[in-house]
């Protein structure tokens, strides 16, 4: 399992990584629907197989169609590529990749210093499991989150209205 | 189960946030920038997934139930703005909405 960890979080930073230098907005988006599926076989190999299917159904499935339904309706051509090129010029990148690899330098050391206290194996946490705490404790949350998709709903309705 | 790390998880989790914050500060069209909250949005996720894994518990689980809703919601929001940025300004840069009027 712990392989299967490994190649499907090297393929998530990667494919990432490409998402965010790629100048063709289609092309970005298939390495986005990579980048989603590589963390749902990172999810698998935690021991959390619904969750892992929740993010290739909803994740790499809904929301990236909906955005691929944009970009069809956008309709950018040939233009827009030059345009984008035109505008990610390297030196764009030096001030956030330094402030990035700042914020990093201060983080990633903090967490192998408090993960090496407490180190425990993985284990399988089954749809069962999530059921009974969603439906058990979490009910009023789950309810929130209905309200919040249909505001959502609502004001994505106004909103692209003419 | 396996044998992995919290610390791989969750480093995991910080590096594709930290991704798509560099995407965030760069890019200036407005689907990019879309895309990188997404990144940064999922890799929250993988954050709470791993830390619920690894205390065997399913609350990791629910919170990114509530992530995933969150994610739904703010990019139909955010797909129909930029649908009406395109009616209005006929580009997907930013830079246009930086002047402050009705």
């Amino acid at each position: 399992m712990s392989e299967l960890f490994y190649a499907g979080g090297l393929i998530a930073i990667v494919s990432t990584l490409l998402v965010i230098v790629q100048s063709n907005v289609v092309h970005a988006l298939i390495y986005l629907v990579l980048s989603l599926l590589a963390v749902a076989v990172v999810f698998f190999s935690l021991g959390a197989p619904f969750v892992a299917l929740l993010e290739a159904i909803v994740y790499a499935g809904a929301i990236m169609v909906l955005f691929l339904f944009v970009v069809m309706m956008l309709n950018l051509g040939q233009a827009s590529r030059d345009q984008e090129r035109a505008w990610l010029p390297p030196r764009v990148w030096i001030v956030p990749c330094t402030l990035v690899l700042v914020l990093l330098g201060m983080l990633l050391p903090q967490i192998f210093e408090i993960a090496a206290v407490t180190n425990s194996p993985f284990v399988e946490v089954g749809v069962k499991a999530v059921s009974a705490e969603l439906f058990g404790p979490y009910v009023l949350a789950v309810e929130l989150g209905s309200f919040l998709l249909l505001a959502g709903l609502i004001s994505a309705y106004h909103i692209a209205k003419r | 189960m396996s044998l992995i790390p919290l610390e791989h998880g969750i480093a995991l989790a910080g590096l594709l946030f930290a991704i798509g914050l560099v995407g965030v500060m760069t890019r200036r069209n407005i689907v990019f920038v879309l895309m990188s909250l997404e990144i940064m949005l999922n890799s929250a996720g993988l954050a709470f997934v791993v830390a619920g894994a690894h205390h065997a518990s399913a609350e990791g689980q629910v919170m990114f139930l509530m992530i995933l809703t969150l994610a739904a919601a703010e990019v139909a929001v955010g797909l129909g703005l930029i649908i009406q940025l395109y009616r209005r300004f006929k580009t997907t840069d930013i830079e246009v909405l930086s002047a402050l009027k009705g």
